[in-house]
């Protein structure tokens, strides 16, 4: 009996010193998550409720920013629009060309690690070197796409000073810098097991429906990861807009992070940029929540069947 | 990752019926997917040589239509002309002088968590685990305010500490990352060493680091390329221009010709854009397959 509850204490007293262990391992991130990742969060809630320019303590006004946001501020609302533009509109776009590289890829050809570096090059260029390169080919006279045009006798195009096409014109940037994603595909793809094809071919199965059927359904795994990140990437993108049009022409590119920044770091708003960022926030969340709860549908995890 | 560091099978095997006998059709997928890779791949470039050539022109060549690929004379000395705009070497050394330490804290400080993580098990792990994953969705723009008033107070704004000390502090990406490498380590290396009378740390500084060289090599390649591409964070921190790093430098010879009412001088910039991202290639190159390797981890088991 008292063999037992000795060998139980000495068991307990183990399980907490590997407790301990494993707090201690951990403690790095543990210590960094308080300071830098609860107290941030909590702090901004709280600036979101006051009026603070930084030079004067923070005066409490309550939900103020909130309703002023939603109800008197008319920027707001286009900045909304915008963001909602380039996740709904820009990230399946940059995904479906990512796939489509990646499968591209996938053949069996000649040199793909070369096609594969090149493909992938443009996603590890420094955002502003980026925004350079791109100001540059999208320059209204003299860039190698209107140039080009204008030698030919037809019209140019206004890339980034008609308010139309200054969406796009970040996006077919985004779809240039996909890098990552098409390395990400790439190694799904190969690890779709071969036998999978060969009994579809059997089957009579064309091309198409080989495609549609085996290759995307085994690759959903990493289409979620890679939704999930562009996603939350999107809604945060400040660098390469902020650089190329700084939000215009006529605020068509203002999207959310910049109209942030702006509030913050201009306008010295710091409660309104908070409440600002407490929205993306919960926005995030619910995007992100949303996707995973649709993936059971979706999402299929041939490792877990098999 | 040590099925995917393997040599993949080939798939030229793959033969349905074997090689000789292909239609005609199989031959014209052929022709397609090749005429499809090269176009893309030359349109994917096409940004690069736009960008070299252009730092290679004189006035002439830059506003002559249609577009010059090709210049001649070329003029190489835009590029030390260009870096002469703005001291370009002190931008070189600033971003060092910040990027290295932050390499080296975050190595540090994720290869430890991810250990705690991985190897062996304790209350509440998996717990603090999921929390910490769940910290991916937390938008920097969230933390940036407050962080940015507390390091204010703290005096540290145009010093290199606020991009410096949190990556001493873990990130859930690379600690993720590293976590799922020493998971594949197989259990009985600890196990052995454990009976010897080795303890966790140093059964993580004798066999787990050493055996997970390729894994830190990623995480440490990924945070240094993170602050060599960073414009946000010193753009927030630093407002001194003898303090800035080459993104802001980059930044900075624009806004040069901007504030003097000028044209801008798109040689000189095309120049500084070729030298700010050079560094970055010769460094993917020497590094590819390690930097291949992390993504395909990160993408495939997340």
């Amino acid at each position: 009996m008292t063999a037992a509850a000795a060998a139980l204490a000495n068991r307990q007293r183990r399980e907490w010193a590997l407790t301990f262990k494993g707090i201690l391992f951990v403690s790095p991130w543990l210590l960094g998550f308080v300071f830098f990742t609860i107290y941030p969060v909590g702090a901004s809630l709280y600036y979101s409720l006051t009026r603070y320019d930084v030079l004067r303590p923070p005066l409490f006004v309550g939900l103020e920013n909130y309703t002023l946001l939603f109800t008197h501020d008319p920027m707001f609302s286009i900045v909304v629009k915008n963001t909602l533009y380039m996740v709904i509109v820009g990230v399946p776009t940059t995904l479906v060309v990512a796939f489509l590289l990646a499968s591209l890829l996938n053949n069996d050809v000649v040199a793909r690690p070369v096609f594969r570096t090149i493909f992938y090059i443009p996603s590890i260029v420094p955002a502003v070197a980026t925004a350079m390169v791109w100001l540059w080919i999208y320059n209204t006279q003299w860039g190698m796409i209107n140039s080009t045009l204008a030698s030919l006798g037809l019209r140019i195009i206004p890339f980034l000073s008609d308010p139309a096409l200054a969406k796009p014109s970040l996006i077919i940037i985004a779809c240039w810098a996909q890098g990552g994603s098409i390395v990400i595909f790439l190694a799904a793809l190969q690890d779709v097991p071969r036998t999978l094809y060969e009994a579809a071919y059997v089957d009579g199965a064309n091309s198409v429906r080989r495609f549609w059927h085996i290759t995307i359904p085994m690759c959903t795994p990493s289409i979620l990861f890679v939704l999930i990140t562009e996603l939350i990437g999107t809604f945060q993108s400040f660098t390469l807009p902020w650089l190329l049009t700084e939000g215009g022409p006529n605020n068509a590119t203002e999207l959310y992070g910049l109209y942030l920044y702006r509030n913050a770091f201009r306008f010295f708003k710091m409660g309104y940029a908070s409440a600002l960022a407490w929205i993306l926030f919960l926005v995030i969340v619910v995007f992100t929540l949303l996707i995973f709860r649709s993936s059971a549908r979706w999402v299929y995890y041939g490792g877990q069947v098999d | 990752m040590a099925e995917i560091a393997a040599p993949r099978r080939t798939i030229r095997g793959r033969g349905l019926g074997g090689r000789r006998h292909r239609p005609a059709s199989y031959w014209l997928g052929r022709v397609v997917i090749y005429v499809l890779l090269l176009g893309l791949g030359l349109l994917f470039f096409l940004p690069f040589l736009w960008m070299i050539s252009t730092s290679l022109k004189n006035d002439p060549q830059v506003y002559h239509v249609p577009p010059i690929w090709f210049p001649s004379p070329r003029l190489w000395s835009n590029y030390p002309e260009a870096m002469k705009q703005v001291p370009f070497g002190r931008f070189f050394i600033n971003t060092l002088w910040y990027a290295v330490p932050s390499t080296v804290g975050t190595v540090l400080s994720c290869a430890i968590p991810a250990y705690g993580f991985a190897r062996f098990r304790w209350r509440g792990r998996d717990l603090l685990f999921f929390i910490c994953l769940a910290t991916m969705m937390i938008p920097f723009q969230v933390q940036m305010i407050p962080l940015f008033i507390t390091f204010k107070k703290l005096g540290w704004v145009n010093t290199y500490l606020p991009l410096v000390v949190p990556s001493f502090f873990g990130n859930a990406y690379s600690i993720f990352l590293l976590r799922q490498f020493f998971m594949s380590i197989p259990l009985e290396l600890s196990d052995a060493a454990r009976i010897d009378g080795c303890g966790e740390f140093m059964i993580l500084w004798r066999i787990i680091l050493p055996l997970s060289r390729a894994a830190l090599a990623v995480v440490g390649l990924f945070q240094f390329m993170g602050a060599w591409n960073d414009y946000l964070g010193p753009l927030i921190y630093l407002n001194n221009m003898k303090k800035y790093p080459i993104a802001l430098g980059l930044q900075q010879l624009r806004a040069t010709y901007h504030a003097a009412n000028q044209k801008l001088v798109w040689p000189y910039l095309m120049a500084a854009s070729t030298v700010v991202i050079a560094p970055i290639l010769i460094l993917f190159f020497f590094t590819q397959r390690t930097f291949i390797e992390g993504i395909t981890v990160t993408g495939i088991k997340g």
